[in-house]
């Protein structure tokens, strides 16, 4: 049994609790256990680099140092949290005076960082640590027939990870190779890639509600079933503001988002219950008539 | 001898972790804004602005929504062909405006922010329902009441957390930070 550190965020403790069973479920069938971070801390999200660079990376730092003590690399489910965490990691491993600065401060905490914990967001731990051949072998309920759309959204590949290619961050497949090795079929849209509007749901709603139309659109016109998303602040905005995209834009959408753990965990036989499906705000009965056939 | 920088150069310095190749690289080639999927929500698209910011029109530039309409998906970012990189301008100008307290008046933004980073200096984590007065009130009193009534949906299906959650070594947290900022700047 191999372990990760796992550092769910502050949106897996109950608006995405969904997420959190089924990336815990899903992981523990692959015969990987995820070890809580203890006594993490919010990532911080996009608002703390309006305030300050510094304050952001020391967030970040606390919760690497933390996982450092157990020499463990790390996991996030969610990709504004996976974001912060890469990033800070990548700064303060290139940058001495950078990585000086931040432990003068994790002193308090007395903690100290070095650089040796890898960050990976969960989607990758499946497919590029565990692997689409050990993922095929626990499918169990292939889904066939069930039409998927992949939505990427933002920070799981932008900005580029050091090393990433163009490509990498202009045309990923993995998330439709994934999908393809649970037996469904991904569909091909145009905004796969396009952000969701992220936190402009607080600020602009104007200005998120067109996004999101633009993307529901885009999967809908494409015939998706489902779309499966990566993060919970995309599964949020997508499933919560769908009702307020159909009275602003007169659409009549009604489409399930669900973890692209949630869909995994169908196909490997698990029971929907536990993966947290139920507690949807669009319901998800065209994914389970696929699975009840 | 001294010489006073310019605001580009000012607005440049301050990207200088980012690796920008600094904003008087910028060809006005429109990338960014094609690639940008809020543009059409700003006032000025991301290429007017480099441009307004390289002409020094510090005043326009602040109290333009452009920044705060910015929903960091770096798609700008990675097409560039300069590598400017305008997904990290924008925090820069949040960043910059937020010092100066000078941004354009009625936004949600700059509030959201400060709401959202007091919360997290007091307790370490993020609490979603502690945002909502940055902007609920803006859709009136029928945009409240739809605000309520999505949020009595989640709350029946266990989603809304109803008491904030705390760290447990806050107070060791909160001196942490302190070392980096000073609390009362923000707290």
């Amino acid at each position: 049994m191999k372990t990760f550190a796992y550092y769910p965020g502050c949106a897996l403790e109950t608006m995405a609790a969904s997420y959190h069973l089924s990336a815990v479920e899903t992981a523990n069938k692959l015969g990987i256990e995820l070890k809580e971070v203890e006594d993490w801390n919010c990532c911080g999200a996009t608002p703390y680099s309006h305030i300050d660079e510094y304050l952001a990376h020391t967030l970040s730092a606390r919760n690497l140092a933390i996982v450092e003590k157990d020499r463990l690399d790390v996991v996030a489910p969610c990709s504004g949290c996976f974001k912060n965490l890469y990033h800070a990691n990548d700064n303060i491993r290139q940058d001495p005076n950078l990585a000086e600065h931040i432990n003068f401060a994790l002193e308090e905490d007395e903690l100290h960082y070095d650089g040796s914990v890898d960050v990976h967001h969960l989607m990758h731990m499946f497919v590029n640590e565990v692997g689409l051949d050990e993922i095929r072998g626990q499918v169990k309920q292939p889904l066939e027939g069930l039409k998927v759309a992949p939505y990427y959204g933002c920070h799981i590949i932008r900005p580029r990870k050091n090393g990433a290619t163009p490509q990498d961050a202009g045309n990923p497949r993995f998330f439709e190779d994934l999908m393809t090795t649970l037996g469904a079929t991904p569909v091909e849209y145009p905004y796969r890639l396009r952000c969701c509007g992220g936190s402009l749901i607080a600020t602009n709603r104007t200005a998120a509600l067109g996004m999101l139309h633009d993307l529901l659109r885009s999967a809908v016109d494409a015939e998706a079933d489902v779309i499966a998303t990566v993060c919970p602040l995309c599964q949020i905005n997508l499933e919560c503001y769908q009702a307020e995209v159909n009275r602003v834009y007169g659409e009549e959408f009604e489409i399930p988002i669900l973890y692209f753990t949630q869909i995994m965990g169908l196909a490997f036989g698990i029971k929907p219950k536990k993966l947290g499906i139920g507690r949807e705000v669009v319901p998800a009965k065209p994914v389970l008539a696929c699975v009840a056939r | 001898m001294f010489r006073k920088l310019s605001f580009s150069e000012e607005i440049t310095n301050q990207m200088y972790t980012t690796g920008t190749r600094g904003l008087n690289c910028c060809v006005q080639c429109a990338t960014c804004s094609s690639a940008c999927p809020a543009a059409e929500y700003m006032d000025h698209t991301p290429r007017e602005l480099i441009g307004m910011i390289n002409a020094g029109l510090r005043d326009e530039v602040l109290h333009s929504n452009t920044f705060w309409t910015c929903a960091s998906c770096f798609a700008c970012s990675e097409q560039c062909p300069k590598n400017i990189r305008p997904a990290d301008l924008m925090y820069v100008l949040k960043r910059y405006s937020l010092w100066k307290n000078t941004y354009q008046e009625g936004l949600i933004g700059p509030d959201f922010s400060r709401r959202f980073v007091r919360t997290i200096m007091k307790t370490g984590k993020s609490y979603e329902p502690g945002y909502a007065p940055a902007f609920i009130l803006e859709g009136g009193f029928q945009g409240l009441l739809r605000e309520v009534q999505g949020a009595m949906k989640l709350l029946r299906r266990g989603r809304l957390p109803l008491i904030p959650s705390k760290i447990k070594r806050v107070d060791r947290f909160r001196r942490m930070l302190a070392k980096i900022l000073p609390l009362e700047g923000i707290a």
